[in-house]
């Protein structure tokens, strides 16, 4: 409970920005191969926050793809005594969640719920979930969390955040929003560019680059305080940042000496060391978990491909040979494999690679579509699409199965990357 | 104005040195000179009259070209295009007071990363021919914008072409 009370602290103090609550629609296309039906029975209590905390839990579980939702039929109990199991057994579901909310007199919010188990009558949780005034979808989004660990045994990522930049014309906005890409907040709007943003790994500070001082800077922003501190400024370009897993170590891509190569330096710019001596184009590095490699793109060997390097340094390995061009690498959180952008025949496809068998598989059908990254459970992957004329945010499973589009309310969304556990 | 009419004596006067040599192709055709006579001051139409203008203001002459085009995920100035970076490269070699600042642009295709990269690279290789040709490093700067700043935003060829692109953009 503990920890749960500080990570909503957290997302409280993140926001005083301007908070644009967009009119997002989402649409999914496929289903997982095997759907565990549940029912949600909107919560006693308040009525309204009840009916909020549903519509937030039902739509986080049907976009995993991995539930199917089994209407309550005009049954509502919100205490255990009042379930009658065989109810419930005749629709076909297997879990049952009910509960009651309230908002306190300070506004705080305070939900109380269980997750039955149909089949076997019995509870799987019992547990009270609260947060501040106004922060009635992170309730949702950590009893949805709860629900989604407890019948899948893989940790929920519907607590975590994203960040994106939204292209609007000449603005640019650098965004982050709950999993879902509801509740944006503004971390920065501007008229020059913004690329790249990389969350630290604790979640608190975005590192990204901003075109504001002329040319492309690598800057790092705290988002509880919003204090920014230019890290990289140098001649040319200075872009790319990746964090290390253990947040002690920035790489970014540098021209300072020549052609972009990749550098270490700590969070704050000191310390600055060149890793690659290619002559290339090195970019887009990202540690692999355990922080011994990193993954990055390079055209070395005549297109851009993927590559794999020691952070100690060493001989890289060449890992893309598929016709076309590979951008863009991201490792999976269990280190197994990675997901990367692959241009080919004039089609962006989301692809996926296994570094034991070499094995690549394309996740999506091809179009418009870049910039992978893994939800911290590794199950979802986070990229960049177009539908209608506009750039969205899409997500697919990482068995390819289920797809989500995300229509944000306007402009381009580009540049997408999923956020940690906090 | 007073600081505009200056400069553009002071350009007309390298310009017309320039004029000497053989090699310079640049002449100042008559409208040109005439519009830039009839708005500057007596003092300044008088050397006007008598020497080129500055050959960057020159709209039918080579320096009037400010963009060079590459194919896809190409860096290298092309054939086509190198007359021109030649010709600035002199024209800064004999006007040591004119910076210029070359911006790197990509089409959307590849990521924004590497797009960046390429851009920077386009830049860099312009940058490196000025150098070669005449102009020195104090007078030069190099950026990319990747695919961050567009020019044309279709999905095909006609935009792309138009967006692989480094511009020679020189300081006012």
């Amino acid at each position: 409970m503990q920890k749960i009370l500080l990570a909503v602290l957290g997302v409280l103090m993140l926001v005083h920005t301007s908070m644009a609550r967009a009119a997002l629609s989402i649409e999914i296309i496929g289903a997982g191969e095997h759907q565990i039906p549940v029912s949600i029975v909107p919560f006693g209590g308040d009525e309204k926050l009840g009916l909020a905390i549903n519509e937030v839990v039902t739509g986080d579980l049907l976009r995993s793809g991995l539930f199917r939702l089994v209407d309550p039929a005009g049954k509502s109990p919100h205490e255990a005594a009042e379930v009658h199991y065989p109810d419930w057994q005749v629709r076909g579901t297997e879990a049952l969640a009910i509960g009651t909310v309230s908002a306190q007199a300070d506004g705080r919010i305070v939900a109380r719920f269980r997750l039955l188990d149909v089949v076997k009558q019995a509870e799987l949780i019992g547990q009270a979930v609260s947060a501040g005034d106004g922060q009635i979808r992170a309730v949702g989004h950590r009893i949805a969390d709860l629900i989604y660990e407890k019948l899948t045994g893989n940790q929920g990522v519907f607590s975590t955040r994203i960040a994106y930049v939204n292209r609007q014309g000449k603005m640019f906005s650098l965004i982050v929003a709950d999993s879902d890409g509801y509740n944006e907040q503004i971390v920065l709007k501007q008229n020059e560019p913004i690329m790249s943003p990389s969350w630290s790994p604790d979640g608190s500070h975005l590192a990204y680059v901003s075109f504001e001082t002329g040319h492309a800077a690598v800057f790092v922003q705290s988002l509880y305080t919003h204090q920014r501190k230019v890290v990289a400024n140098f001649r040319g370009s200075n872009s790319a940042p990746a964090w290390s897993p253990d947040g002690k170590q920035l790489a970014v891509v540098l021209t300072r000496d020549g052609s972009s190569q990749i550098y270490l330096m700590r969070p704050d710019g000191s310390d600055i060391r060149r890793i690659t001596f290619s002559g290339a184009i090195d970019t887009e590095p990202n540690f692999s978990p355990d922080g011994q490699y990193f993954l990055f793109t390079s055209d070395r060997g005549g297109s851009a491909q993927v590559y794999r390097m020691p952070v100690a340094g060493g001989a890289a390995q060449r890992l893309t040979f598929a016709a076309g061009s590979s951008y863009s690498p991201r490792h999976s959180p269990d280190g197994k494999s990675f997901v990367f952008t692959h241009l080919s025949g004039g089609r962006f496809y989301i692809s996926m690679q296994d570094f034991q068998t070499g094995q690549m598989e394309a996740l999506t059908e091809g179009g418009w579509e870049k910039k992978p990254s893994f939800a911290p459970n590794g199950r979802l992957i986070l990229f960049a699409s177009e539908a209608r004329g506009r750039g969205i945010l899409a997500t697919v499973s990482s068995d390819g199965r289920v797809k989500q589009h995300m229509f944000t309310q306007s402009g381009d969304a580009r540049e997408p990357v999923w956020g940690p556990h906090l | 104005m007073k600081k505009l009419v200056i400069s553009i004596v002071l350009v007309n006067l390298l310009a017309a040195c320039a004029s000497q040599k053989p090699h310079e192709t640049a002449v100042a055709p008559a409208a040109p000179a005439a519009s830039a006579a009839a708005t500057a001051p007596a003092t300044a139409s008088a050397v006007a009259a008598k020497t080129a203008v500055d050959p960057l203001n020159d709209p039918t002459g080579i320096l009037a070209g400010r963009s060079v085009y590459y194919p896809f995920d190409v860096a290298a100035v092309q054939d086509a295009d190198k007359p021109l970076v030649q010709a600035h490269a002199e024209y800064l070699g004999k006007n040591a007071a004119r910076n210029v600042r070359l911006e790197g642009n990509c089409d959307e295709r590849g990521s924004n990363e590497y797009n960046l990269a390429l851009g920077q690279r386009r830049a860099d290789g312009v940058m490196k021919m000025l150098e070669l040709g005449g102009a020195k490093a104090g007078q030069l700067d190099s950026v990319s914008y990747g695919e961050e700043k567009p020019k044309a935003i279709g999905h095909e060829e006609s935009s792309w072409s138009q967006n692989r692109r480094t511009d020679l953009n020189y300081a006012k």
